[in-house]
C-alpha cells in the first residue's frame, strides 16, 4: 500500500483552472473521499492520480516516487470507473483477468486470483456470463473485483454508485467498504454524495470550484466545518447573519438584523474566526438541534411549510427576519399546521460560529 | 514496485516526449503528409498546369471564350443533365418511399427489397444493361419493331435524356433511403393533430409532411447534384460529349493537358462548392421529432380497382428494378457475334464463363482488379482507421483540416482524381519515391486508395464515436500499454465497422471505371476497362459475364455488412 503526496498541483483546461493550487496527503491505507458538487475538481484530480491528466503545475508522489508524468499503464492503480467500462466483448472472468495477462501471470496463477477474487465480490456463479447479461449491481462488482485483482498500490473509484437504484446503493456502499478493510488498500473515492462521503470515508476533502474548501474526519466536517460552504453543502443547516455584541469569558451573545439575542460557545467556531466585538458572523444551527419549548434560546415563529417523512416532521418557521428549517422527530404522532404558532429553543452548545 | 521505478527511469525520455504537448503532432503528422502528398499536391499540379498557358489565365480565357463554346455548352450541358437528374431522382425516390412506408398493397413486400437493386449496379453495368433493354438495337424498341412491323425502332434511349434516365435508375436511391428514414421518423400524430385541428388533406400535406421532409430532400439533391456533375459514364455511352467529364477526357486523350487540367479545375470548384454547402447544410438542420416510440400504420389499399391498379403497377415496377439484372445474365450466356436484329440473342453457351476461370487472357483482368482492389483497400484501412482514431480521440489543431482533406477526395469527380494524378505522378517526384507512377501498375491502386479514402475512416469513426473512452482508460489503468490496450479492446469492439467500410472499398474499388480508363496501363489493364474493351469489340457476353461477375461480389458485400451492422453500413456511402 503507498501514500499519496500531492504537491503545489493545478490543472489548467485552457484558460480555466480545474484545480487550483492543491496540497494533500493521503496516508498509506486510508479510505479518502473528494466530495463536491460537479465541477469542483473532484474528478479532475482522480484522473491527474490515475495519470489520464497531467498537472499543469506540482508534483504528485506515490510514497517519495515521483508520478506526475507517468503514464498510467506504470502507475499500478486500480480504478472503478463511473460506467464500469466493462468490455462488453469479454466475459466476467476475461474482464477480469485482463489486467493479470498484462501482467504476464501464469495461466494457472490467473485462474487461482480469478477464482478468488470473484468469490470475495460474490459472483462465484457468474465467470462465464457476458457483461449484458449482469444486472447493474453485478456490473458493478465485476468492476470491483477487476480492479482489485491486480493487487494495486492505490484503489480510485470515480462515483462508482451512482448509476445504481437507491436500494442497492447502500448494500454496495457497506460492500465495497467491507473489502476494503479486509484488504487494507489505500482508497481514494470520488464522489457527489454526502452520505456516501460520511459513512465510508476515514477522511474527507470538500472542494468547490477547484478550491479545498476543508480536508477532515466526517466527524471534523460535520460538526466543525471551517466555512459556510461546507456547513451548507455538508447535511441540512440554517445559515443566519449576525453581528458579535458581547463576549463573556466562554459565552458569545449575537444579535440579528431584527434585534434578536442569541448567546452560544467560544469553542463552538471555526478556527479562522477572530472574536471581535462588532464582527459580522454566520450562525449555522442544524434542522435537527432545534426543539419545540422553552430553554436556552428561546424564540417563536409562524409555521409556513409542513413535511411528514414519518421519522421525523420537517418545519419552516418564520421568524423576524429570517426563517428555519426545524426537523422535530416523531414521538407521539402529533404536530402542527401551517399557519400555528411554535416556540422553539436552541441549545448554546448548538450554535456554530462562522466567518464570512 | 522495484520494476516501476527501474522501468520509468530508464523510459524517462520517452516519457518526456510522450507527455510533452506537441507530442500529439507527432503522431498526426504521417496522416497530413499522406493527404498533403497524394491529395493536396496533386491538386496543386492540376491547379499549376492550368495556368500554364501563353499567359496566366489564357486557358481561362479559352474555357469561357464566346466565339468557341464548346466548353461553355458543356459546363452548361453538365449543370443542365444534374439539375433534369435531381428532379426526376426526387419524384421517384420520394414517391417510392412513401408509397412503400405508407401504403400497403399487394405486392409491397417484393418491391421494397428491390427498390434498392439500382445500388448493386456498378455505373459501367448499370449504363450497359439500359443500353441492351432500351438503347438503338435494344430489346425492347426492337420487339415493337417487330410487333407492329415498322421499318425503324420506335423509340430508343440516346442522347441527353438517356444519361438523365440511367442517373435516375441509379441515384433515386439516395433519395429514397433519406426520404424513407425521415418518413419512418414522421410521428403520425402530427399529422392527426393537424386533422383535428380542421386542416384538410393538401393542407397537411403542404403544411406538415413536406417541410418535415425538405432537410432530407435538401441534402439528398446536393448529393445527386454533385454525383451527376461528376457523372462520366452514362455520357460515354450515350455519346454525350459536350459534358465536363467528357471534355476532360477529350482534352486529355487530344494530349491537350494544359485545356484538361482548366476543366479540371473548373469541375474542382463546383464540386467543393457543392461539398461544403451540404457539409454546412447537414451541421444546420435538425427536425427531431420530441415524440418517442412511434408506430407508423400504413394505410390498407381497400377499393377493388385500386387493388388491381397497385398491383400491376407494382408488378411493372417490379420489372424494370430486376430486367437490368436479367438482361445480363441472359446476354452473359449468349454467343458473342450471333446476336444481330433479333429481338432476344439465339444461341446460348456457357463458354464466358468458363474462360473467365480458364482461359488466362479472359482472367487476367480479374486478378488485376483484385490485386488492385486489394493493396488499394489494404491502403484505406491503415489509413482510414488511423485518421478516425486520431479524429475521434485526439485532441489536435487542424482537425476540420484533417476532416474537409479527407472528404474532398470523394467529392472530386473520379476523372478529375485522375487528371491531378497524372499531373503530380508523370514525373519522377519524391513522395513516389523518386519514381514515375503513371504507367505503372502502382498508379490505380493509388487512385482507387484516394477515390475511396472516406469510407474506411467514416464507417470506423462511427463505431468509435460509440466506444465509450472510459472502456480504454480502463484498460490503461490495468496496465496495458496503448498498443495492447488497442489491439485487445479498441479494435474487436470497432470490428464489424472497420470490416463494413473495407468491404465497400473493396467492391468500388473492383468496380471503378472513372478514373481508371484515364490511367490503366496496358500491362495491368482492370476489369471495368476490360468490359468497356469486350464491349468495343462486341464480345457482350464476355462483357456481360464480367458484370455478373462484379454484381455477384457487390450482392455478397451487401449482404455481409447488412448482417454486420444491422442496415447501418449503407450510411457509409
Amino acid at each position: 500500500m503507498k501514500s499519496v503526496k500531492i504537491e503545489n498541483v493545478s490543472k489548467k483546461f485552457g484558460h480555466i483552472h480545474g484545480v487550483k493550487d492543491l496540497d494533500l496527503h493521503i496516508k498509506s491505507g486510508e479510505f479518502f473521499t473528494f466530495l463536491g458538487p460537479s465541477g469542483c475538481g473532484k474528478t479532475t484530480t482522480l484522473r491527474m492520480i490515475a495519470g489520464f491528466y497531467y498537472p499543469t503545475d506540482g508534483k504528485i508522489l506515490f510514497d517519495d516516487f515521483d508520478v506526475t508524468r507517468l503514464q498510467p499503464n506504470k502507475r499500478n492503480i486500480g480504478m472503478v470507473f463511473q460506467n464500469y467500462a466493462l468490455f462488453p466483448h469479454m466475459t466476467v472472468d476475461e474482464n477480469i483477468a485482463f489486467g493479470l495477462q498484462v501482467r504476464k501471470f501464469s495461466k494457472a496463477e490467473i485462474k487461482q486470483k480469478v477464482d478468488r477474487i470473484r468469490g470475495l465480490v460474490h459472483l462465484s456463479q457468474y465467470g462465464n456470463r457476458k457483461i449484458n447479461e449482469l444486472s447493474g449491481g453485478q456490473q458493478q462488482r465485476v468492476a470491483l473485483a477487476r480492479a482489485l485483482v491486480i493487487e494495486p498500490d492505490i484503489l480510485l473509484l470515480d462515483e462508482p454508485l451512482s448509476n445504481l437504484d437507491a436500494k442497492l446503493r447502500e448494500e454496495t456502499r457497506v460492500e465495497i467498504k467491507r473489502i476494503q478493510s479486509e484488504l487494507g488498500v489505500t482508497t481514494i473515492y470520488v464522489t457527489h454524495d454526502q452520505m456516501e462521503a460520511m459513512s465510508m470515508s476515514d477522511r474527507i476533502m470538500v472542494m468547490e470550484n477547484g478550491n479545498v474548501r476543508q480536508i477532515g474526519t466526517p466527524q471534523e466536517i460535520y460538526n466543525r466545518p471551517s466555512n459556510r460552504f461546507v456547513a451548507d453543502f455538508i447535511g441540512e443547516t440554517n445559515l443566519i447573519e449576525a453581528t458579535i455584541d458581547a463576549i463573556n469569558g466562554n459565552d458569545i451573545q449575537v444579535k440579528t438584523a431584527s434585534g434578536l439575542i442569541l448567546t452560544g460557545r467560544k469553542q463552538q467556531s471555526s478556527p479562522t474566526l477572530t472574536h471581535m466585538i462588532g464582527d459580522k458572523v454566520f450562525i449555522s444551527i442544524r434542522p435537527e438541534s432545534i426543539h419545540e419549548g422553552t430553554g436556552e434560546n428561546t424564540l417563536t415563529g409562524k409555521i409556513t411549510f409542513v413535511e411528514f417523512t414519518g421519522i421525523s416532521v420537517n418545519y419552516i418557521v418564520e421568524c423576524l427576519d429570517f426563517s428555519l428549517k426545524v426537523m422535530i422527530i416523531n414521538m407521539n404522532g402529533q404536530f402542527k399546521k401551517i399557519g400555528e404558532e411554535i416556540t422553539l429553543t436552541i441549545a448554546q452548545d448548538s450554535l456554530y460560529f462562522l466567518g464570512e | 514496485m522495484e520494476k516501476t521505478h527501474h522501468s520509468s527511469s530508464e523510459g524517462n525520455a520517452w516519457t518526456r516526449l510522450t507527455s510533452a504537448n506537441w507530442f500529439v503532432y507527432i503522431l498526426v503528422a504521417p496522416l497530413f503528409l499522406v493527404l498533403f502528398a497524394y491529395v493536396v499536391y496533386p491538386f496543386y499540379q492540376t491547379f499549376k498546369e492550368s495556368f500554364s498557358g501563353d499567359d496566366a489565365l489564357s486557358n481561362y480565357k479559352n474555357f469561357f471564350n464566346i466565339a468557341s463554346p464548346a466548353n461553355i455548352e458543356a459546363l452548361w450541358t453538365s449543370i443542365y443533365i444534374s439539375a433534369i437528374s435531381v428532379i426526376c431522382c426526387a419524384i421517384v425516390g420520394v414517391t417510392m418511399a412513401f408509397l412503400l412506408e405508407r401504403y400497403n398493397f399487394p405486392g409491397r413486400r417484393i418491391l421494397s427489397v428491390l427498390v434498392l437493386v439500382p445500388m448493386a449496379l456498378p455505373p459501367l453495368v448499370g449504363v450497359l444493361s439500359f443500353t441492351f433493354l432500351y438503347g438503338d438495337s435494344g430489346i425492347f424498341p426492337r420487339a415493337f419493331q417487330h410487333l407492329f412491323g415498322l421499318e425503324q425502332v420506335p423509340f430508343s434511349l440516346k442522347g441527353i435524356w438517356g444519361v438523365i434516365v440511367v442517373h435516375t435508375f441509379t441515384m433515386y436511391t439516395y433519395f429514397y433511403l433519406t426520404a424513407s428514414a425521415a418518413i419512418k421518423g414522421l410521428d403520425p400524430a402530427l399529422e392527426e393533430a393537424a386533422t383535428s385541428l380542421g386542416a384538410g388533406r393538401i393542407r397537411v400535406w403542404t403544411k406538415v409532411i413536406l417541410p418535415m421532409l425538405t432537410p432530407s430532400i435538401v441534402a439528398s439533391s446536393l448529393l445527386v447534384f454533385m454525383i451527376s456533375m461528376a457523372s462520366y459514364t452514362a455520357p460515354l455511352m450515350f455519346g454525350v460529349e459536350r459534358t465536363m467529364t467528357m471534355q476532360i477526357y477529350l482534352s486529355r486523350t487530344n494530349g491537350n493537358l494544359d485545356m484538361a487540367a482548366t476543366q479540371s479545375m473548373i469541375l474542382s470548384f463546383v464540386s467543393i462548392t457543392f461539398l461544403i454547402v451540404m457539409r454546412w447544410y447537414q451541421n444546420r438542420r435538425n427536425y427531431q421529432n420530441l415524440s418517442k416510440g412511434i408506430s407508423v400504420h400504413r394505410s390498407e389499399v381497400s377499393s377493388r380497382s385500386m387493388k388491381i391498379m397497385a398491383t400491376i403497377a407494382s408488378f411493372i415496377g417490379t420489372l424494370i428494378l430486376i430486367l437490368p439484372i436479367l438482361v445480363l445474365i441472359l446476354i452473359s450466356f449468349s454467343v458473342d457475334g450471333a446476336w444481330k436484329t433479333q429481338i432476344l440473342p439465339t444461341d446460348y453457351t456457357l463458354d464466358h464463363y468458363q474462360a473467365l476461370f480458364t482461359d488466362e487472357r479472359t482472367w487476367r483482368p480479374i486478378w488485376n482488379s483484385i490485386q488492385m482492389g486489394i493493396v488499394a483497400t489494404f491502403g484505406n484501412i491503415l489509413f482510414g482507421v488511423a485518421a478516425a482514431y486520431a479524429m475521434v480521440r485526439l485532441n489536435f489543431k487542424g482537425k476540420t483540416l484533417l476532416d474537409i482533406l479527407i472528404m474532398v477526395p470523394w467529392a472530386l469527380p473520379g476523372t478529375v482524381v485522375a487528371v491531378n494524378l497524372i499531373a503530380a505522378f508523370s514525373t519522377e517526384n519524391i513522395f513516389a519515391f523518386n519514381q514515375v507512377l503513371v504507367g505503372t501498375f502502382w498508379i490505380l491502386p493509388l487512385a482507387y486508395f484516394i477515390r475511396h479514402l472516406p469510407l474506411v475512416f467514416r464507417s470506423t469513426s462511427a463505431s468509435l464515436v460509440q466506444l465509450d473512452q472510459s472502456i480504454e482508460e480502463a484498460s490503461r489503468s490495468l496496465g496495458a500499454t496503448w498498443w495492447y490496450s488497442f489491439r485487445r479492446i479498441v479494435l474487436p469492439l470497432t470490428f464489424t465497422g472497420i470490416l463494413a467500410g473495407t468491404l465497400l472499398a473493396l467492391v468500388q474499388s473492383f468496380g471503378e471505371f472513372v478514373a481508371s480508363i484515364l490511367i490503366y496501363s496496358t500491362s495491368t489493364i482492370p476489369l471495368s476497362v476490360a468490359i468497356f474493351q469486350k464491349l468495343y469489340s462486341f464480345k457482350f457476353g464476355t462483357a456481360c459475364a464480367y458484370g455478373v461477375l462484379q454484381i455477384c461480389l457487390i450482392l455478397i458485400v451487401l449482404i455481409i455488412s447488412e448482417k454486420l451492422s444491422k442496415g447501418s453500413a449503407g450510411s457509409a456511402i
